[in-house]
């Protein structure tokens, strides 16, 4: 049997050893030299969050007056699991011929996509895992595709650029990778292209869609994407997607 | 053992044909180096004549002087025969003259020349006072190095990133003290392609801070009263790339850095930068870190993040023999060329260790001087910090049984976000336990004859001295043209920063080569003699 099935879905706690112990672990640094002191604004802190019988394991000096800590602490509650609502992309996945032959039949044109990973960010990872030739994991990327003409203008791209290049190209699709950032820039980021492509008019003429280690469906469409997609994703879901929102969206024809 | 012994029996004859096809390869871009300067270069000079500070616009004043000079066309001359000129004119000192054009009273192209012996004498004497002070700032590294030392090799170098130099000297010495040799203050990420230094110290930055003089300075200060405490000299690190790869190196030169990131292509290559500018650059800068006694860092990792790790492996051994050339070329001896290569292959190769020991080892034997600088594995890490920090410890048993020089330590929340004040300690703690755990595991290996490590090294060494020899043929610029490397495509032309390539004069004057490259080696580039 498998622990769903033992375990009520109505109570789900994190599980450690037990059933429903609620056991976690956490780790963080403290402002503070090491000592009794430290030690139980450790504790509390993890008694604030509402774990309960935390223990601290492990402290160890940072030297400069900072300690790091290893809790261990008990989850007092659990979650109903029935229900949770996951925003995700709806697509239906298709692999690469597929995908090919859809646009064959379905748009009759090549889909053309404009990547970039904007901003301040140096990283292409992401990006280069989706689009580029080669692709990911055993996948092709875009670049690979015969239906698509896929242009990663790669990284450090100011939005102007972006949507510049998305202009003059008569994108479909946009892709925007944020890969490293700190204080939430990228929110920012992602946020000033959605503004850009509304200032210019275009918001609803593109297929706009973010990817990131930091991404997910839900914020990517609270910042005014249509689609975001996290860590794992491969070129056949981006690729699918985009296909599919054209012909949904009825931006196979152009004007 | 020492550090070149030959273990992998690799064939010697074909490492001088690598080696000699990277000479001609490097050779091939001298005529182009020689011919030309730029923007950047002539605001180096002016940096170094002692030109600091900023307009009422925040324009650096370097970059004011030289975009003077650069509309009526003086470059060609060299900034440092028209500062000497207005010095003897106006009878300033060269800081009044850079405020004078500030303000818009003087245009430097149009002081009248009283006397060219004397503008020139002028510009020799502030070109000598510049370099004087690096020669000291020099010796006081050799003097802390000599007090102090500077712990074993592999270095445990680790990055700070916050954006606010006051946040990184918290981070850089909490990291210093629990045990780390190298502190590198990683640069706003929009930098390299700025073409201007900015000034004063900064805290606004993202994903690094700012590198300017001041920030330079501040941290070089923090650095050194931790060093006083710890008894032992950590190293300062910043990045002599991007657009302003010489002003960099001149103002890392007199804050006293000891290491610089300093490639010959990355710049073409990762940043777009045009490739006639990136060579100008790197030739010029890479002879103020010589002369400084900076150890540069090359970023050869970058190629197999872009590329398979295993199929394009000799793409990183290429490169390191060109920039090797290029580096002995601007005066750099092989103990100041901290040449790069990475940890980079998946987690899920099979025997995925041995390649990386091959390759490790293949690069110690053949550049048996360099600090070799071994980059962490960053493309496959995921969010599961666990398995990070374990591939961290078969990372740091890879460098400590090879003897790579310098650790960039593999932070476990790489895929995250930048590193936490405790994920730096964590990854401290790691370098530090493989490396004395296995301290002379080095002197105990032998690799089987024929064996996969052997062979796989002889692979890799075989394809790089094939790809030289076809670089050799159709010249470095045409190969990046056809993305030899990374397979990333650069046209000649193409490119950030084109337009600050400026064909020298005639009467094209710089004071600095002179002072800063070894007599011999100058002789030898003059003469196009092998170096």
């Amino acid at each position: 049997m498998t622990a769903t099935a033992r375990l009520k879905m109505e109570d789900v706690r994190p599980y450690g050893d037990t059933a429903n112990d609620g056991d976690v672990q956490l780790s963080f640094t403290l402002p503070l030299p090491p000592g009794d002191v430290a030690t139980e604004v450790a504790k509390t802190i993890a008694r604030r969050l509402g774990l309960e019988e935390p223990a601290v394991v492990h402290s160890q000096d940072l030297t400069n007056d900072f300690t790091f800590f290893i809790v261990y602490g008990k989850v007092p509650f659990g979650v109903d699991a029935t229900r949770i609502e996951v925003p995700k992309v709806q697509v239906e996945s298709m692999d690469f011929e597929e995908i090919n032959e859809f646009v064959r039949r379905k748009i009759g044109r090549k889909v053309v996509v404009v990547g970039a990973s904007t901003g301040t960010d140096a990283h292409t990872l992401g990006l280069d895992a989706i689009m580029n030739m080669k692709g990911y994991a055993g996948k092709y990327g875009l670049e690979r595709y015969p239906e698509f003409v896929a242009v990663n203008l790669g990284s450090q791209v100011p939005n102007e650029a972006l949507v510049a290049k998305a202009i003059e190209l008569g994108a479909d699709a946009i892709l925007v990778s944020q890969t490293v950032t700190q204080k939430n820039i990228h929110v920012k980021n992602l946020t000033e292209l959605v503004e850009l492509l509304e200032a210019e008019g275009l918001r609803d003429q593109v297929i706009l869609v973010c990817g990131g280690p930091r991404i997910t469906h839900e914020l990517a469409v609270e910042l005014g994407y249509d689609a975001g997609f996290g860590p794992g994703t491969l070129p056949p879901m981006v690729a699918s997607y985009i296909a599919q929102e054209i012909v949904k969206r009825g931006l196979a024809k152009r004007g | 053992m020492t550090m070149g012994e030959a273990l992998l029996d690799l064939d010697q004859k074909l490492i001088e044909r690598a080696r000699q096809a990277a000479r001609h390869i490097t050779a091939g871009i001298h005529q182009h180096i020689t011919a030309n300067t730029t923007v950047t270069i002539e605001r180096t000079v002016a940096r170094l004549f002692g030109i600091d500070g900023v307009d009422e616009d925040d324009v650096p004043l370097p970059n004011v002087v030289v975009d003077n000079l650069h509309k009526d066309g003086g470059l060609k001359r060299g900034a440092a025969f028209w500062l000497g000129n207005a010095v003897h004119y106006f009878g300033y000192d060269v800081q009044e003259v850079a405020e004078a054009v500030a303000r818009g009273s003087v245009d430097l192209c149009k002081v009248p020349v009283k006397d060219e012996t004397e503008a020139y004498h002028i510009a020799q004497d502030l070109a000598r006072k510049a370099a004087d002070r690096i020669a000291t700032v020099r010796a006081k590294r050799e003097e802390y190095v000599a007090r102090l030392g500077m712990g074993d090799e592999p270095h445990l170098y680790v990055i700070v990133a916050t954006g606010n130099i006051h946040e990184d000297i918290v981070q850089a010495t909490a990291a210093v003290r629990e045990g780390a040799d190298i502190i590198a203050v990683i640069r706003h990420t929009g930098q390299s392609l700025l073409d201007y230094v900015p000034y004063h110290a900064t805290s606004g930055g993202f994903g690094g801070t700012y590198a300017t003089q001041e920030n330079f300075r501040i941290m070089r200060q923090a650095l050194d009263e931790t060093a006083e405490d710890i008894r032992r000299y950590p190293r300062l690190v910043n990045y002599a790339s991007g657009l302003c790869m010489p002003e960099i190196a001149a103002m890392g030169a007199l804050e006293r850095l000891d290491m610089m990131l300093n490639d010959a292509m990355y710049g073409i290559l990762f940043r777009d930068i045009n490739m006639k500018r990136t060579f100008v650059d790197q030739s010029f800068s890479r002879m103020i870190n010589a002369f400084a006694g900076i150890v540069i860092n090359t970023g050869e990792d970058n190629y197999l993040t872009t590329d398979d790790p295993v199929e394009a492996a000799h793409t990183v051994l290429a490169s390191q023999f060109i920039n090797e050339q290029f580096a002995l070329r601007a005066g750099l001896p092989p103990k100041q060329i901290g040449l790069g290569h990475v940890f980079a292959i998946y987690p899920d190769v099979e025997d995925g260790l041995l390649y990386s020991l091959a390759q490790a080892r293949m690069t110690r034997e053949i550049f048996p001087e360099a600090p070799l600088k071994y980059m962490p594995p960053t493309k496959h890490i995921t969010g599961n910090i666990f398995k990070s920090y374990a591939e961290h410890v078969m990372f740091n048993l890879v460098s400590v049984a090879t003897g790579q020089g310098i650790q960039l330590l593999g932070m476990l929340t790489e895929a995250i976000h930048t590193p936490f004040l405790h994920d730096r300690f964590l990854a401290i703690d790691n370098a530090k336990y493989v490396f004395n755990f296995a301290r002379h595991l080095s002197d105990e290996v032998l690799y089987r004859k024929d064996g996969r490590i052997q062979e796989r090294a002889a692979q890799i060494l075989d394809k790089a001295t094939l790809m030289l020899e076809e670089i050799e043929k159709i010249g470095l610029m045409t190969a990046l043209e056809r993305g030899l490397f990374a397979n990333v495509k650069r046209p000649k032309e193409g490119g950030k920063g084109a337009d600050g390539v400026v064909p020298k004069g005639p009467d094209y004057f710089n004071p600095f080569p002179e002072l800063m490259l070894p007599p011999e080696l100058r002789r030898r580039l003059e003469r196009g003699e092998a170096v």
